[in-house]
């Protein structure tokens, strides 16, 4: 990185810039927009952050030392990041962005963005994750360089598999000629980027402040633009803290947001063509809708064809009660399918097979011989070759890289130009069978609710039916996965669901169920979060978070005292061996103590209730915590239940 | 996100109409209740049997035909993990198929308030 001779500023031509500067820098913190004008005179001279350092340290007529800088780098990049529009910045602090924190709390008023102190670097990355499924944006997340990274890296690997994007600014000093002796070696790094590089979308070292405006407004499109994912931008030290010049005015681009990829249109009218004279078409949707309007677009659609729609729920894809939604009947009706039709399928393969996990693995279509596939997935247009998110390769008749949601108008219209009067009456007669089947299966499916009603631990079941009975006349959000709410809760708005963790790291739903809720706040929402415990223990300082900040969110906990999901593939290979069948619980679970979250929750200043074992308790101490959130904070109760 | 593809897939055959009750050997429900927590079936089919939604279906009340238990178990056609006579005995089965047929019936889904909202 060589260093810029020319952009090296004298003492005496500091100072005597430094009032017009000042000016300058109040009028672009009241009004960003301002600071996004070009200026001819200092666009093409920006500073690098080496050249920074070159500031000088004394005045050599005075021999005082300068020792304030009334107007640092880190405040000009507090404009970008408010021309970006972040709401707040999610952040645990660290030194190597000292800089920045400092220009986002007094210069920026701590407004617009407000600085969320968060625990851990792995529970703001999570936070902004559940932020962007419930605003349809990034958020900012500030991270220490190196080590700060390295916490937050497991949630930004979920972020990526989740197709989520995350605006994500680490603190690094590039320059080890200015590091601080000590700890700032250890916390500095040659390539900031590169340990999360395999799973973001982009990443950039900025070296000036022209280089830091430019490269951030990219990053921003690039997160947000399908297939959405991570961005990480590294604020060199000494750019945040060395003095800009006092002609120094960089120039903020115009953040347009990039049309999504649409499918090819000749693949749209032969897709058209296939699903209007399919018999048994089949539409899955898995990460399909990113807006409301995605959700619209795919009732249009099947309502057009009357289709069944399978809702994998990797987002709030179609409603839940839908005469079509027939989640209840998924494997039937592919298995009968002529055609499967793909929406952003994580795992299109594995919805079509049957895989079996014995010793030898071995697997099967579960498809009938000749069904037509087609799939649409904007996960094409970014595959990356070291994690193996992609999945098994489907066979698939067409294939669209393009986003789904930006597809679905123009495919419906090629569907109605190709629909005729008898195939209308077709489709109705098809609906209506599919109303009645759905009916069916939901009947068969609250009587499986019903078995251990009452049991203690309480039923998985029972404990969705208690909050569904206090949160369906509200504005909810469930903020969380659980697949008895996604059964018998109605599901209709877009932000009612936000799907799971992407990568399956567990420690992603805390924090995650925070995020959403800090963006459900000003909606006047109702968070609900149904929190697996094993999860919860990763991250259980997004209590304080949500406390500190007034975030109001439900939390239920579905405490099954163990990482259930482990129990079982430790007995998996018990039994395989032959041996120790009755010891899968060392090891998995969380038992002898048992952790007391209403405890752990009252301790960070959450409104706690429980552990409730007897049924009969919970809708009571569900009623109180919602009236705890009703007031504007976070509330918990601890659920004892059964393992799923 | 496959969960509520593969629940069908558990689901699938494992419930009967309790054909075999009669033709079952004789068990200790109370002793079968506690080796279904210690041998690792609750993890699966929850505590009360009552199945787990993406793990393993309702094995009770009303189980299949011993007989068709005791074939699954030992040889499983599908993801159940075997559970072989060297680690389950035949006695051992027979308690635990006797706690299966004290499970009670749950009471009808239609007279409870928070099923039917």
């Amino acid at each position: 990185m060589a260093k810029s001779k020319n952009l090296s500023v004298g003492r005496r031509g500091f100072l005597k810039g430094a009032a017009g500067g000042a000016a300058a820098l109040v009028a672009s913190a009241a009004n960003p927009a301002a600071a996004q004008q070009p200026d001819s005179a200092g666009a093409g001279a920006a500073r690098s952050a080496s050249a920074a350092v070159t500031a000088p340290e004394k005045d050599p007529s005075s021999n005082v030392e300068v020792l304030t800088a009334d107007r640092p780098g880190s405040d000009f990049m507090v404009d970008v990041i408010k021309a970006l529009g972040f709401e707040y910045i999610f952040a645990n602090p660290g030194s190597s962005f000292r800089a920045l924190q400092e220009s986002v709390v007094n210069y920026g008023g701590n407004k617009k963005p407000e600085f969320i102190t968060c625990c851990h670097e792995e529970s703001s990355v999570g936070m902004a994750h559940g932020y962007a499924k419930i605003e349809g944006k990034p958020i900012c997340v500030f991270a220490h360089g190196t080590v700060g990274l390295q916490h937050a890296s497991m949630a930004i690997y979920n972020a990526y598999c989740d197709r989520a994007p995350v605006f994500i600014v680490i603190g690094n000093t590039l320059d080890a000629a200015t590091r601080r002796p000590g700890v700032e070696w250890a916390h500095s790094v040659q390539d900031g980027g590169a340990l999360v590089r395999d799973f973001t979308k982009w990443d950039d070292t900025p070296m000036s402040l022209q280089h830091f405006a430019e490269s951030a407004v990219r990053a921003y499109k690039i997160a947000t633009t399908p297939p959405t994912m991570p961005v990480l931008l590294v604020a060199d030290g000494d750019l945040q803290e060395g003095p800009m010049r006092p002609d120094e005015r960089p120039h903020i681009p115009k953040m347009t947001w990039a049309a999504p990829p649409q499918g090819d249109s000749g693949a749209v009218a032969e897709t058209a063509r296939l699903l209007v004279n399919a018999e048994t078409p089949v539409i899955i949707a898995d990460r399909c809708a990113r807006t409301t309007a995605g959700l619209k677009s795919l009732i249009e659609l099947a309502e057009l064809l009357q289709a069944p729609v399978i809702n994998q729920f990797g987002r709030m894809n179609f409603p839940s009660r839908h005469p079509l939604s027939q989640n209840e009947r998924g494997r039937a009706l592919i298995a009968d399918a002529d055609l499967i039709f793909g929406l952003e399928v994580w795992d299109f393969w594995g919805t079509v097979n049957n895989f079996r996990d014995q010793l030898n693995r071995t697997s099967r279509p579960i498809t009938k011989a000749g069904a037509k596939m087609i799939a649409i997935s904007a996960t094409d247009l970014n595959t990356r070759s070291n994690y193996q998110d992609f999945q098994r390769f489907p066979d698939l008749d067409i294939s669209m890289a393009a986003d789904s949601e930006a597809t679905l108008p123009a495919l419906t219209e090629a569907c109605k130009r190709l629909i005729t009067a008898d195939l209308r009456r077709k489709y109705e007669e098809r609906g209506k069978k599919l109303a009645e089947a759905r009916l069916a299966a939901e009947d068969r499916m609250r009587t499986e609710a019903s078995y251990a009603w009452d049991a203690s631990p309480i039923s998985t079941a029972r404990v969705a039916a208690e909050i569904w009975a206090q949160v369906k006349g509200k504005d909810w959000s469930l903020v969380s996965n659980n697949a008895w709410a996604q059964r018998l809760w109605s599901f209709d708005k877009h932000y009612q669901h936000i799907g799971g963790a992407g990568g399956a790291g567990v420690g992603y739903n805390a924090p995650a169920a925070v995020g959403a809720a800090i963006a459900n706040k000003k909606y006047g929402r109702l968070s609900v979060n149904i929190q697996p415990d094993g999860d919860m223990m990763y991250a259980p300082g997004v209590l304080w978070t949500a406390a500190h900040h007034s975030v109001p969110l439900l939390t239920v906990m579905h405490n099954n005292r163990a990482y259930h999901q482990e129990v079982m593939h430790l007995q998996r290979m018990a039994n395989r061996h032959q041996r120790g069948i009755t010891t899968a619980e060392i090891g998995t679970t969380l038992k002898n103590p048992n952790i007391d979250y209403a405890m752990l929750a009252r301790s960070m200043g959450v409104h706690g209730e429980g552990p409730i074992a007897d049924p009969k308790d919970l809708g009571p101490a569900i009623a109180r915590a919602i009236e705890a959130v009703g007031r504007g904070e976070p509330a918990l109760v601890d659920v004892v239940t059964q393992p799923r | 996100m496959r969960t509520l593809l593969t629940i069908v897939v558990f689901t699938t055959g494992l419930l009967g109409q309790n054909q075999g009750a009669a033709s079952a050997p004789a068990g200790n429900a109370q002793n079968g209740r506690k080796l279904f927590e210690n041998d690792g079936c609750y993890q699966c089919h929850g505590r009360e049997a009552q199945g787990g939604l993406g793990t393993g279906p309702r094995l009770g009340p009303k189980p299949i035909p011993f007989a068709a238990v005791q074939k699954y178990i030992r040889q499983p056609t599908g993801q159940m993990p075997p559970y072989t006579a060297k680690v389950v005995s035949d006695k051992d089965l027979a308690d635990i198929y006797a706690f299966l047929q004290s499970v009670p019936a749950p009471p009808p889904a239609k007279s409870i308030p928070l099923l039917n909202n």
